[in-house]
């Protein structure tokens, strides 16, 4: 027994299910003059859907859009293009793979309609065709069918580019390497034009690197560019910031066409040679700052000797809080003062303790 | 090499026009283009100036991410000692993000994370179990370091005497490396425990994952 759920949300309850090589007929068990039938040919595909915690096992039946000539049913139309067969007790296994081999035979197509099972005129009664929802099953059903064309399409289309890239790689090798055996024929002006065809590409450029380095006309217009942004910033932390901190501040200002990494390290570098305010350093320990050129990181260390000794001693946490630093740059600032001898170092489990160095100023 | 250029410029328009979105959208597609641009030699994400940068917009995709990645460990570097899981980042970086961004996955992550290191600021990635730990510090971790997370993993902590039978190791190299991890804030030590002091990672407390970031955390993150 079974119930069948049309789409537009009435449910007809309590009933039984045939199938024929035509139709699949669903009758009314209480009252056996309500009886629905749909024609196998209007159906597109079926499918299951297993029992859950308080579900029924059901099949779902798509069909075709309702035709013109299509017999009075329970709705002229509906927004819905499925049905679905609900199977309070059992049988939907069995249903189903009978319902596919109907499907897959199609016997309707080969015999005539026939005698049709009469069915009451009444308005209850007639051929249906349930619409709408298939409609919307099938949209999504197409819809991944395109997306997965289109990501075939779309492999298909970076391979194909990937070629023509792989040419452009070659290309730069052979023309690298004639500049390599012609040193001193290229000119300045070629080699950097090639240097900023290679950035466009993203080709790492290992011969040309040595003699001039990584930088293009590009990296000096962001290297004057970067000057300007970050005097200001600069000026209010204490005229030293980090190189990652810097990275952060101007991609968040620019919002697009951000910077990479290497963009913003090979200006950087060049912010020296351009006689520019600010200048790239590189401690003891990788990290990477950018100073103002006013800014003198041994002076500095001499006024963090003496927070440190009015202190007694301090963690780079402590200084970093205390003179109002990333701990990252308070850090490397104790470190400088260690190497020049002003500090020294208590290394323990609870933490990095610097000192006065005491063997200095007391022998 | 320039006529070249210009034709090679006219292909990726065209393919930027008709896949450009396929790339935003779908993480898989962006493993096979960037695993297929490191096969014949291509950085993509090497200038924001590349071309690949400027039509595909995978640049801004990934250099956004940095940002967001960067902030996300100093907010949360007084916890873990700059010491982060993969699985953790990628969470916070979500929550960061919101609900309308665009879909990040881990391999997104560790490409964003291999370009920042360029920045000279300690970002690492360490293969542990079947993941990684991010580093975003400074600190130096050797091959020593590295072996003990991985045995650490499992179950968040580890002791000497886990670390002598597993590794084979003498006490004093034992303690040296856990030391070390101390020092970093890396690990915290629990004297406490039954039998012999354990040794714990932050990084690796499972119930630490969904603690948001505090407003105070937030405040370090931008300095």
């Amino acid at each position: 027994h079974r119930s069948v759920l049309w789409g537009s949300g009435v449910k007809f309850d309590s009933g039984v299910l045939l199938l024929s090589t035509h139709r699949l007929i669903w009758r009314d068990q209480k009252n056996h003059e309500c009886c629905i039938a749909i024609p196998l040919s209007q159906i597109v595909f079926i499918e299951e859907q297993a029992a859950g915690i308080g579900k029924s096992a059901k099949i779902v039946v798509h069909l075709h859009p309702a035709s013109s000539n299509k017999e009075p049913g329970p709705f002229q139309s509906s927004k819905y293009s499925y049905i679905k067969l609900s199977f309070k007790e059992h049988g939907q296994i069995e249903f189903y793979r009978r319902l596919s081999e109907e499907m897959t035979q199609r016997r309707w197509e080969n015999m005539p309609a026939g005698q049709t099972i009469q069915v009451n005129k009444d308005p209850q009664a007639g051929r249906i065709r349930a619409v709408g929802i298939v409609g919307i099953e099938r949209k999504l059903e197409e819809k991944r069918k395109e997306t997965d064309k289109n990501i075939s399409e779309a492999f298909e289309d970076l391979s194909k580019l990937m070629e023509k890239a792989k040419e452009m790689v070659e290309l730069s090798k052979s023309i690298a390497n004639k500049i390599k055996e012609k040193q001193g024929d290229i000119t300045e002006d070629e080699t950097i034009r090639f240097k900023s065809y290679l950035l466009s590409m993203g080709i790492a450029n290992p011969v040309t690197r040595e003699t001039y380095g990584s930088g293009t006309h590009y990296h000096m217009q962001l290297a004057k560019q970067l000057a300007g942004i970050l005097q200001t910033p600069l000026e209010e932390r204490g005229g030293i910031m980090s190189l990652t901190e810097v990275y952060c501040l101007v991609n968040r200002a620019r919002g697009l066409e951000l910077l990479s990494p290497e963009d913003l390290v090979n200006a950087c570098k060049m912010l020296e040679s351009l006689k520019l305010p600010l200048r790239l350093r590189i401690f003891d320990s990788g990290v990477m700052v950018i100073e103002l050129q006013s800014h003198n990181e041994e002076e500095m260390v001499a006024s963090a000797l003496e927070t440190v000794s009015e202190k007694g001693s301090l963690t780079a946490d402590e200084f970093a809080k205390l003179v109002g630093m990333s701990v990252l740059l308070a850090k490397e600032r104790l470190l400088l003062a260690e190497k020049m001898g002003h500090l020294c170092r208590d290394d323990s489990v609870e933490g990095l303790r610097f000192y006065p160095n005491l063997f200095l100023t007391q022998s | 090499m320039s006529k070249q250029l210009d034709m090679f410029k006219t292909n990726l328009e065209e393919f930027a026009s008709k896949h450009k979105q396929e790339i935003r959208k779908n993480p898989e597609f962006r493993v096979q283009f960037q695993d297929m641009c490191a096969t014949i030699g291509v950085d993509p994400l090497a200038s924001g100036k590349g071309f690949w940068s400027e039509m595909l917009g995978v640049g801004d995709f990934y250099y956004e991410l940095g940002v967001q990645i960067i902030e996300v460990c100093l907010a949360l570097k007084h916890r873990n000692g700059g010491l982060i899981t993969l699985e953790e980042l990628h969470q916070q970086v979500l929550k960061g993000r919101g609900k309308f961004a665009q879909d990040v996955s881990q391999d997104d992550l560790l490409r964003a994370i291999k370009k920042l290191k360029v920045l000279g600021n300690g970002f690492g990635i360490i293969p542990v179990g079947g993941t990684y730990l991010i580093q975003s510090v400074p600190a130096e971790l050797n091959m020593d370091h590295t072996v003990v997370l991985q045995l650490a993993e499992k179950k968040g902590y580890v002791t000497v005497s886990e670390i002598r039978s597993s590794l084979k190791w003498e006490t004093e190299r034992a303690k040296q490396v856990l030391e070390h991890l101390l020092k970093e804030g890396m690990a915290w030590l629990d004297t406490q425990a039954a039998g012999e002091p354990q040794y714990w990672l932050p990084a690796l407390f499972t119930e630490l994952y969904s603690q948001d970031i505090t407003p105070e955390e937030a405040k370090e993150a931008i300095p």
